[in-house]
């Protein structure tokens, strides 16, 4: 009987550890690169971490770096060229600014529109909640262009506004807070109303601190998206370099005139990578919490 | 769904909205709280028309089924927020710099008493402190309660508040609800589909049944003198028997193989006739008041057996109430006589409309 159970539970395992290696290996492959030396990249040896030999690099030195400056340790010289190569710590602020900035927003539109759609009557509700249904099915790449070409006349390419306004209604969010709302008793509103709340009072002060979970969640689905976002950035940012998103400053290290170099090309994507994984990590419980809650994947 | 009813409220008194589920009491109740908006007719309060008065500003509070206490808050925080949302005007609310208002710290102070004047009424002093997800049913219902005390108001307005409550908890909330009433001598108004509750409470009720007012009396007189039929069905448990008769030209009521002393003031028709179950009774003897049936299930209850038979002519299970010591040894399947009650008996014509007897 004992026996029999290890071995059920060990075809589990097997099958659930060769999924983890099939997910961890590119961060695997990410993290060892970022710290290797090129020869030891092209040619697959080194392990994790390589023999970490002290040596000079020549792309540093064609850069105009001294030779004494380009001589050191792979790891030390594919993160401090990964910084020195490209404004990392900007694009990592205009990460932050742009995804907190369409998180807030998504949640100033989205939390009033679901309470709306969920504990409200009124005429058309269920035709506004099939249009807010409809959206969702369309792609943003489908409305790309006439997006652009709207930021363009207003004359807002290359600047904030253009990676933020485009994405403040989230009909997801709408979704997924009515969603939530639904679940929400009525009495608890009424309750509300006679104490003498109005309804954005209701809003704030009741819907939002009990819809914290469905509110996490949410928070990680615009996060990543917006904070991994490539496309968009790379339609309404032309030129100005102080505005590119992580993703587009790591597209600086793909290979120039000066031949590719992987080390500090993986050392950014590194960096630009660890802020949502130590998110993710403080956040997971609620995560699974808010997934679970309401069926999303 | 409510058709064109009047309820005329006394100050102080514990009036019981009952009915089966569905009959409108509850809409009924959100009318008067201003959660809903009747289509037609006028709520007054105080002889004040309240139809245009927001739900928050007619000094109503109300208990609901589920509690709704907010689950975020403290119980304190529960208890304080109606007050808080009426004494504070609206840059006190503001967070931090709300502080700075001269007036504050006074209306703070007197917040606290009211919360825990009402927290000592109420025994939840010591569970002031935690969220409503660490109380139990029973406290959970306090915290309504005292959330609906704190401000003091005209009237409490009560959705079935004992609903989700177990069985004992219930008849123990019952007799503190009463007690509340009489130390608080606030007007109550109480949503039940439990005629229990109903009966056990209130100093009146008012029967509602497909959004019509059918009775308002005191329990006393709903439970004796039904108004109708259906009053009569719903209120009692176990239910009123009800036998199918006819009355002669002078007014005798017959039936089964019975005739009552009494004579109707309608002649000449069919007749519904309501006896409840503990104005009938087991007897050995047989003459032309009794009538014999077949014991088909006995319910003990410790303090009364109830026996459901069946008539001779098949027509209808009726429940009869015993006394035990007189009765345990009647097993199912035995063969009893029973005997009415004289001046017990309820008439109601065809309709269900209550009927006089000549004498009475």
């Amino acid at each position: 009987m004992q026996a029999k159970q290890y071995i059920g539970e060990g075809w589990k395992h097997s099958i659930l550890i060769i999924g983890a290696i099939v997910v961890l290996l590119p961060f695997y492959m990410m993290v060892s690169m970022s710290l290797k030396s090129q020869q030891e990249i092209q040619s697959i040896s080194g392990g994790l971490i390589g023999a970490q030999e002290v040596q000079t690099f020549p792309v540093c030195v064609k850069t105009g770096y001294s030779e004494e400056t380009c001589t050191t340790k792979p790891y030390i010289y594919n993160y401090w060229f990964a910084f020195e190569k490209a404004p990392i710590p900007r694009y990592l602020m205009n990460g932050v600014i742009v995804t907190l900035s369409i998180f807030i927003i998504q949640v100033l539109v989205a939390m009033p529109c679901a309470y709306a759609l969920a504990k409200l009557r009124f005429y058309g509700r269920e035709f506004v909640f099939s249009m807010v249904l409809f959206c969702l099915l369309i792609p943003v790449h489908g409305i790309a262009l006439p997006l652009y070409i709207m930021l363009a006349q207003a004359g807002l390419v290359d600047t904030y506004s253009a990676l933020i306004l485009p994405w403040t209604i989230s009909v997801f969010g709408i979704f997924l807070m009515r969603q939530f709302f639904m679940t929400v008793p009525d009495e608890l509103i009424d309750a509300a109303r006679m104490d003498g709340m109005g309804e954005y009072s209701i809003v704030w002060k009741v819907m939002l601190p009990t819809a914290i979970p469905a509110l996490l969640a949410f928070a990680i689905f615009s996060v990543v998206a917006h904070w991994n976002d490539y496309f968009w950035p790379r339609m309404v940012i032309t030129g100005n370099r102080d505005l590119f998103t992580p993703p587009l400053g790591i597209r600086e290290f793909r290979g120039g005139i000066d031949s590719d170099e992987f080390g500090p090309m993986m050392a950014s994507i590194v960096t630009v990578t660890v802020p949502l994984i130590v998110a993710f990590i403080i956040a997971q419980k609620r995560f699974i919490e808010g997934i679970t809650l309401t069926g999303m994947k | 769904m409510l058709k064109d009813l009047n309820v005329d409220i006394k100050d102080g008194e514990f009036l019981t909205l009952v009915g089966p589920s569905g009959c409108g009491k509850s809409t009924l109740l959100r009318i008067i709280a201003g959660l809903e908006q009747q289509t037609s007719g006028d709520v007054l309060i105080d002889d004040k028309n309240v139809n245009k008065i927001r739900a928050s500003e007619r000094d109503l509070a109300m208990v609901f089924q589920s509690y709704a206490l907010y689950p975020h808050l403290t119980v304190r925080r529960n208890l304080e927020t109606p007050l808080r949302l009426r004494d504070y005007n609206s840059f006190e609310r503001l967070p931090l710099i709300g502080n700075f208002s001269p007036n504050k710290k006074n209306k703070t102070e007197s917040i606290n008493q009211l919360v825990n004047k009402t927290s000592e009424t109420l025994k939840i002093s010591e569970l002031l402190d935690r969220k409503p997800g660490q109380l139990s049913g029973g406290q959970r219902q306090r915290v309504a309660l005292g959330r609906a005390m704190v401000r003091e108001p005209v009237a409490f307005l009560m959705d079935e508040p004992l609903s989700n409550l177990d069985a004992a908890l219930r008849v123990h909330m019952r007799s503190e609800l009463s007690e509340l009433h009489n130390s608080l001598k606030t007007t109550f108004v109480y949503v039940t589909h439990d005629q229990a509750e109903a009966l056990t409470m209130s100093s009146r009720m008012a029967v509602m049944i497909d959004g019509n007012l059918l009775q308002l009396d005191t329990p006393q007189e709903v439970y004796d003198n039904p108004s109708s039929l259906s009053v009569a069905q719903f209120v009692g448990s176990p239910k009123i028997n009800i036998f199918s008769g006819s009355s002669d030209s002078s007014g005798t009521v017959s039936f089964l193989n019975v005739s009552l002393k009494r004579k109707s003031l309608e002649t000449n028709s069919k007749l519904n006739i309501g006896i409840r179950p503990e104005h009938l009774e087991i007897t050995n003897q047989s003459d032309e008041n009794t009538f014999s049936a077949t014991v088909a299930y006995r319910e003990n209850l410790g303090s009364d057996i109830f026996f459901h038979v069946n008539t001779e002519e098949g027509m209808s299970r009726i429940i009869v109430r015993g006394i035990p010591q007189l009765t345990h040894q009647i097993s199912n399947g035995s063969k009893v006589n029973i005997k009415r009650v004289s001046d017990k008996a309820l008439l109601f014509n065809q309709e269900g409309k209550r009927i006089k007897f000549n004498n009475a």
